[in-house]
């Protein structure tokens, strides 16, 4: 469904991908660990077409996308939950997950849409008449996945989802991802917390400045040697 | 006290003028960080427009609502191409570039604007037609109101209303907050940024557009150099009411233009241009952010 060849991606003079070959199958979850620095963020901010690539190509479930720019890959079906969460500060909860159907004109669905993201983060529900900035961060988070959901992609891209939330909080959310990707999305997952992210993963890759160090099946990628040393806290 | 209120008449009708381009100045901001310093220019374009306009539809002859109705919808929309065509040709290409590069492309355009409007239009005043025959209406307590001011306000108040409904309840208003938020954020919910950029100029361009026909109708005299200053001060109005926010670009607007004729009618006309810069400093020093202007601290 998604297949990233060789991408070479600068930032000026910074090589950050040196050709990063990543594929994902439809209904896979696939997860990408690695370092600070890595390139992870990188590589999901070209699949979404906000940085250019230099060279290699990115398709869509056969459609190159290399150069398409961000609101049409929306448009095709892969979202994104960016670092950072990115939410819209000044922006009502509800009106955050409106734009996050920005392209949708089916009205009924879009409201079921809605529901179903409340019904995933009840939180969000209580909170939906207040605005995104006073949201904690952990809501936040909830609130930049549900936001991502609203477009109804089939390629969903997660950029650290967990980062800075409590225990507790990490498997509410990875539940909810099992949920989201049983129901037929695929999910591109990236995360610091390689515990969790190999648990649920069908597939992962790590990435190493800027390149695919290793590319197995998470329970393999559990067993690894090198990776339970750098990744899994030995 | 009858002088008091009359000067208050004058000065809110006179800062809805600032406001209304004051406007443009904010949402260009709040969407790009860019001051668009030919956004007075175009305010100027917007006179001429309703001149030839008045013109060609012989409205001067026969004065009519309607035909008046039309000037203003023809400079509207002429200001709207113009304003589509400053974003894409001067702007649009720089976007990606310095802070300094896109600020010294805006006072190239704004030098542009004024030295073919020389050329095209000749150095020399031009004299709107009356396209509304003047009347003045008693306010009660020695306060008139003329039929032109009632004009000014009404267009205005018509106009901010309908941003207002813009931006706050539809789809492409809720897009340009997004994008006044965040570039990346709003390209990931499948917005183009672009278009919401283009739109942002064409809306604050029609509004600039409006104010230079409502002010041609009190003040007739119009040439190519006319928007410099009125463009200073809705500039400094929308600092004064903290920019970026529409709100209080209205509220900085006004306040300009009660402080402006209150001056003038208290001190001395020589001072009339100088109390926009003093109200400029003041706010700087006393609150930077302008009187709505805050600083949203924002989780990362
Ligand atoms: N805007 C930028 N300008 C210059 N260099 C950048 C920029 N963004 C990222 N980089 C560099 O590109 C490389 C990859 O960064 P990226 O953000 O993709 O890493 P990451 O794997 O997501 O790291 P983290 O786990 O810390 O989020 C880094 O060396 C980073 O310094
Ligand atoms: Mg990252």
């Amino acid at each position: 469904m998604l297949e990233v060849e060789d991408l070479d991606v600068y930032y000026g003079a910074v090589h950050a991908l040196k050709g990063v070959s990543v594929r994902a199958e439809a209904g896979e979850i696939v997860t990408l660990i690695g370092a600070n620095g890595a390139g992870k963020t990188t590589l999901l901010r070209s699949i979404s077409g906000l940085i250019p690539a230099r060279s290699g190509r990115v398709t869509f479930e056969g459609r190159d996308i290399t150069r398409m720019p961000p609101h049409e890959i929306v448009g095709l079906g892969v979202s994104q939950s960016p670092e950072g969460r990115m939410v819209f500060a000044n922006l009502s909860v509800a009106d955050n997950l409106e734009l996050g159907a920005y392209r949708r004109r089916d009205r009924a669905a879009i409201r079921e849409d809605r529901d179903e993201v409340y019904r995933l983060f009840p939180r969000l529900l209580e909170r939906r008449g207040q605005s995104a900035g006073t949201l904690s961060g952990g809501e936040q988070q909830m609130l930049a996945i549900g936001r991502a959901l609203m477009s109804r992609p089939r390629l969903l891209l997660l950029d650290e989802p967990s980062l800075g939330l409590a225990p507790l909080l990490v498997r509410e959310i990875f539940r909810t991802l099992r949920e989201i990707n049983a129901r037929g999305m695929t999910v591109l997952l990236v995360e610091q917390n390689a515990h969790m992210a190999l648990s649920i993963a069908g597939r992962g890759y790590v990435l190493e400045t800027g390149r695919v160090r290793i590319e197995a099946r998470c329970a393999e990628l559990l067993k690894n040697e090198e990776v339970r040393q750098a990744y899994l806290g030995g | 006290m009858a002088e008091f209120f009359q000067q208050l008449v004058n000065g809110i009708t006179w800062g809805s003028v600032y406001a209304l381009i004051a406007l443009g100045y904010t949402m260009v901001y709040g969407i790009l960080k860019l001051i668009n310093f030919a956004h007075g220019d175009v305010y100027m374009l917007g006179a001429f427009f309703a001149y030839y306009s008045a013109r060609w539809l012989g409205v001067a002859e026969h004065p009519t609502p309607l035909h008046a109705l039309g000037v203003l919808l023809l400079a509207m929309a002429g200001c709207a191409v113009v304003g589509i065509v400053i974003e894409r040709a001067a702007y649009k290409p720089v976007r990606r570039s310095s802070r300094l590069a896109a600020l010294i492309t805006a006072i190239g355009v704004s030098l542009l604007l004024e030295n073919a409007g020389i050329l095209i239009f000749g150095p020399d005043p031009k004299f709107f037609p009356q396209i509304i025959p003047s009347t003045n209406i008693a306010l009660g307590g020695g306060v008139t109101i003329s039929n032109q001011q009632v004009i000014i306000l009404v267009v205005s108040v018509v106009l901010m209303i309908g941003l207002r409904f813009i931006v706050l309840k539809t789809r492409v208003g809720k897009a340009m907050q997004a994008v006044s938020h965040n570039h990346t954020a709003a390209a990931l919910m499948g917005i183009s940024v672009d278009r919401i950029i283009t739109f942002t100029f064409m809306i604050g361009s029609m509004l600039a557009a409006a104010a230079g026909v409502l002010v041609a109708l009190q003040n007739p005299k119009i040439e190519p150099l006319m928007g410099i200053m009125p463009g200073l001060k809705a500039f400094v109005a929308a600092v004064l009411g903290g920019i970026g926010n529409i709100p209080g670009a209205v509220i900085g607007g006004l306040i300009m233009g009660i402080a402006e004729v209150m001056v003038v009618g208290y001190l001395s006309p020589t001072y009339r241009d100088a109390i926009a810069f003093v109200l400029l400093i003041v706010i700087l020093l006393v609150r930077p952010a302008g009187i709505l202007g805050r600083n949203v601290a924002e989780k990362v």
